[in-house]
């Protein structure tokens, strides 16, 4: 079955509900209220083998509200949105704040700076609720199918994945403030598997996977397209070995390179300022990272996957630079963050349906530099070309990172043999500072992106010499 | 069960509540999924309701609750699934879930298999928790907060920042299955945290401790898992890491504590022995039962009755009694971790091993309580054996690809061990290995087996659920341990 369009009418009920609930809480005695409303529905169609492994079909909605009575806070969500269930909801939220202790920094926001009007970013595509199962299933099967044939190293699959959410997101505060929207995202992604006999004592499997998404079905790349990058690169991990221990340069695939970004915005927000958990704490305006990079955050891209028309405390959203040619920017806040640091709010509120708001990213993407990936290649003698990270080796604190990865071997310029088992570590600070060559192959494939970058040298460690 | 509930905690769908859902309207739903010519259908409703606490700068800053309620339906035809769910009771949202997971026999199915007489499963009693936490007021959970807050920083003055956090939940499940089965269980579950962080010149480090399982208060009266100690521990870490020095890089020996190092054998074994890895030929692990895969020394189980600990099981999510089973024994894999499907594929019985996030997921073979056993050695010899090499005492987390078996774990607790002796802390570093490999390269096993206190949750395919594991003091003969010292 398609799925019901999202309409503007939708948004609006939503936008009501949260009204309502606002209403209500204040009724109950709350000071200040916030109320987030979500609508959601969901397609996964997958596919393993050529046959159907599993469609997922299904809507949900929630509530999450927040109130403020006498500087203390609270925070609830239900599912169930009928007025006396708001009402026991709104009481009980209100019981839970007073246990609470005061907190002289959580205030509503300003209302002067709550969004006024909603500018239209175009996140909605119609065409994709049109898709049904049975297309799902084909796109999926056509993806998988490419992949295998390929390549006849590709023997086995993990299966392919065409996937899609509708959904609408409303958000009303007593401060004054409502509004919603809707959107749209699908991906197809496929995941061949190949059998690694090159060592015939110890046999493995090799995986890979590659994908495309969207907004709008229109722009997904052809599934064929996709199935195809995926054998290639999965096929290219064949005879993966460690590779000694030793100092050398790094060079972060895109694919890999917007996490390496996505760890920037963790250490560079007002959250993790006013805790003091970063080790960037105090270095607002100094060289942070190589004179290479800048890095922007942007809700306000049309169509972008992280576009997003206010905050989750209804500020406005707006552009805001992380880092300028290596220098920190004044880090993404939201309201609570940006008065724990005695400033403004960047527009830059996340809030979830369970949660209190924080910073939090839109697109966040790292600007393309001016040497092509050809380029950056040839000029690496020795390195590791990373396509896969593993582990959560990063400590905020100290800038410590240490993760396994994967990847190809560099030698005089050229990709050679594939590498896995390994790990690479330095220290985060040491690894911005010493980035010396961007590439400019920047595509905004996800909302957080990034083009190739080098490392001159971070420690490998593999095998003992 | 004896667990009396109060109407707030007590599910609707339950016998007695508001929407109650017996077996002839059962039945009614799953003849409904049926219909398209599916072989098999079940219908899973789950009600929880959560609670948490957080503590910062010494102030309770944030409470929360939140309650979720729906239902999923799964229409099995062949090894193809179809799945559906809603968030309402009303009999035309029930309907409509079961008619849309149905879809996937659409066209090619046979005449609607007869729904068996649904009988009840009789549910063990591995977490007969007499009060869950949330039935207890607020104020007592407040009060363990603060305790812990106020041990760790009592603990030195260089531990500048406390953070403690409470969650509770209880959950109350009612499933019912095609094939004749209906199961109901109630599944408490807390976990208490604290993380400090010390300061000294210029230096910061933090700490993390604490713990939680199945139980309801009570959990904080044993030894050493009251709020303060808690709170000392994660005081004690943090201080310990400030004269951290950079790690080694590159294959050495290691000695893994005994507990939480479990998280390197869920890594490194456990999830290649979850049996749709198997079944679909994409684990390591294929077509190896029967053969050496491990060390002589290495017994590994999973065992769904520890009882209290987070990852027990009365029932999993397809209505399968918690079960003990052997995946290791003496180094030769002797069978696989599975679900409903998996083990149709390999004409065996379940193993109690179905489990899902939620009623929004199907349910897939998940580890409940993963511990390789204990051994003959003196803990203390272990250390005594190894020349220049790591004690790996806390860690951070883990992740493996199924595939190929390579896997990390993540130190944020470890020293250098220098002629037998445990010397200089180390930051924070992972280790990295291939699981087949690493555990032929255990060599010296304690007789100090430990449970880990429960604070591991596992996410497989997006789904998250509370796990538990455990191991002796162990030592690796050689793996690649990623510090920045070549």
């Amino acid at each position: 079955m398609s799925a019901a369009q999202v309409t503007e009418a939708t948004v609006k009920e939503l936008c009501d509900a949260a009204q309502l609930a606002v209403e209500l809480a204040l009724k109950a005695g709350a000071d200040h209220a916030e109320v987030l409303v979500r609508d959601g529905s969901e397609l996964t169609a997958k596919v393993r083998l050529g046959e159907a492994e599993l469609v997922q079909e299904a809507g949900s909605r929630a509530l999450g509200l927040r109130v403020l009575r006498n500087g203390k806070r609270a925070v609830t969500y239900t599912s169930d949105l009928r007025r006396d269930a708001l009402e026991s909801l709104c009481a009980e939220t209100v019981t839970l704040a007073d246990l609470a202790e005061p907190d002289e920094f959580a205030l509503p926001p300003d209302p002067a700076l709550l969004a006024k009007i909603l500018p239209e970013l175009d996140l909605y595509d119609p065409a994709v609720a049109e898709v049904d199962a049975a297309w799902a299933l084909k796109q999926a099967i056509a993806g998988e199918a490419a992949a295998r044939k390929h390549d006849a190293r590709v023997t086995n699959s993990e299966g392919a994945t065409w996937s899609r959410v509708l959904g609408a997101t409303a958000f009303a505060t007593s401060g004054g403030f409502v509004g919603g929207y809707r959107g749209s995202y699908a991906s197809l992604v496929v995941e061949p598997l190949c059998d690694d006999t090159t060592d015939p004592t110890t046999p493995k499997k090799r995986n890979g996977y590659w994908w495309s998404a969207s907004r709008f079905l229109a722009e997904i790349d052809p599934a064929d397209q996709i199935g195809i990058e995926a054998a290639r690169r999965t096929v290219a991990t064949l005879g993966s070995r460690k590779v000694e221990t030793q100092e050398c340069a790094i060079v972060f695939d895109p694919e890999i390179a917007r996490s390496i970004v996505g760890t920037i915005f963790s250490v560079a927000n007002g959250s993790a300022f006013w805790r003091k958990s970063s080790y960037l704490v105090g270095r607002e305006g100094e060289l942070i990272a190589s004179k290479l990079v800048t890095i922007v955050d942007d809700p306000l891209i049309p169509r972008a996957p992280g576009s997003k028309p206010f905050d989750g405390d209804g500020l406005a959203t707006r552009k805001n630079t992380v880092v300028q040619a290596g220098v920190l920017s004044p880090v993404l806040c939201d309201v609570y963050s940006a008065r724990k640091l005695g400033r403004e709010s960047t527009g830059s509120a996340g809030r979830g349906i369970g949660g209190n708001p924080g910073p939090t990213t839109s697109n966040l993407v790292m600007q393309a530099g001016g040497i092509s990936r050809a380029e950056l290649l040839r000029t690496t003698k020795k390195g590791l070309y990373v396509t896969g990270l593993m582990g959560f080796g990063f400590n905020p604190i100290t800038g410590d990172f240490s993760r396994g990865a994967q990847g190809f071997w560099i030698e005089n310029g050229e990709l050679t043999f594939p590498v896995s088992e390994v790990t690479i570590a330095a220290n985060f600070d040491e690894i911005l500072k010493r980035i010396d060559a961007v590439a400019d192959d920047l595509t905004m494939r996800s909302s957080t992106a990034a083009p190739t970058f080098r490392v001159s040298h971070m420690t490998i460690a593999g095998t003992s010499q | 069960m004896t667990t009396m509930l109060p109407a707030a905690l007590r599910a609707p769908f339950a016998s007695g509540g508001a929407n109650a859902i017996d077996a002839q309207l059962a039945n009614r739903l799953l003849g409904i999924a049926l219909e398209a010519g599916g072989d098999y259908a079940d219908i899973y409703f789950e009600f929880r309701v959560s609670a948490d606490y957080a503590l910062e700068e010494e102030q309770v800053r944030t409470l929360g609750r939140g309650i979720t309620l729906g239902l999923g339906v799964r229409v099995m035809r062949g090894d193809a699934t179809g799945y559906a769910y809603c968030e309402d009771l009303a009999w035309e949202k029930m309907a409509h879930a079961a008619r849309t997971a149905g879809q996937i026999a659409l066209g090619g199915g046979h005449p609607p298999v007869n729904v068996g007489t649904l009988v009840n499963i009789p549910t063990p009693s591995f977490y007969a928790v007499p009060t869950p936490s949330l039935m207890v007021p607020a104020p007592d959970k407040l009060a363990l907060l603060r305790a812990a807050d106020r041990a760790a920083r009592a603990y030195d003055k260089r531990i500048v920042k406390v953070e403690a956090s409470f969650v509770e939940s209880i959950k109350e499940v009612l499933l019912f299955t095609s094939d004749g089965r209906m199961a109901t269980d109630v599944q408490p579950l807390l976990r208490f945290g604290v993380r400090a962080v010390a300061e000294e010149n210029g230096k910061r480090q933090s700490g993390s401790g604490g713990g939680g399982g199945r139980y309801g208060m009570e959990y904080f009266e044993q030894a050493m898992r009251d709020a303060a100690s808690h709170g000392q521990e994660a005081a004690r870490v943090a201080l310990a890491m400030l004269d951290a020095r950079d790690a080694p890089a590159g294959e050495m020996p290691v000695v893994l504590a005994p507990g939480d190092s479990g998280i390197l054998l869920h890594e490194a074994v456990g999830h290649g022995l979850e049996a749709d890895f198997n079944r679909k030929e994409t684990s390591n692990y294929t077509g190896q039962i029967g053969k050496d895969v491990a060390s002589k020394l290495c017994t590994v189980v999973d065992d769904g009755t520890i009882v209290g600990s987070r990852g027990a099981i009365n029932i999993d999510d397809e209505g399968y009694t918690g079960q003990y089973n052997t995946l290791i024994e003496n180094g030769v894999l002797v069978g696989y971790m599975h679900d409903r499907l998996s083990a149709k594929h390999y004409g065996i019985k379940p193993t109690g091993n179905g489990r899902r996030e939620s009623f929004r997921s199907m349910p897939l073979p998940r580890m409940t309580n993963t511990s390789l056993l204990g051994g003959k050695d003196n803990p203390e010899d272990i250390v005594k054996s190894v020349k220049r090499g790591i004690y790996a005492k806390r860690f951070s987390g883990g992740q493996v690809n199924i595939s190929n078996g390579d896997f990390v774990f993540s130190l944020s607790e470890s020293y250098l061990i220098e002629d037998g002796k445990i010397t200089a802390p180390l930051k924070g570093v992972n280790l990295i290995g291939n699981g087949p490999d690493v555990l032929r390269r255990v060599d010296m096993l304690g007789s100090d087996f430990e449970l880990s206190d429960g604070i591991w949750t596992c996410g497989k395919d997006g789904q998250s659920v509370p796990v538990n594991v455990g191991t002796p003091t162990v030592r690796i003969a050689s793996i690649t341990v990623g510090g920045t010292q070549a």
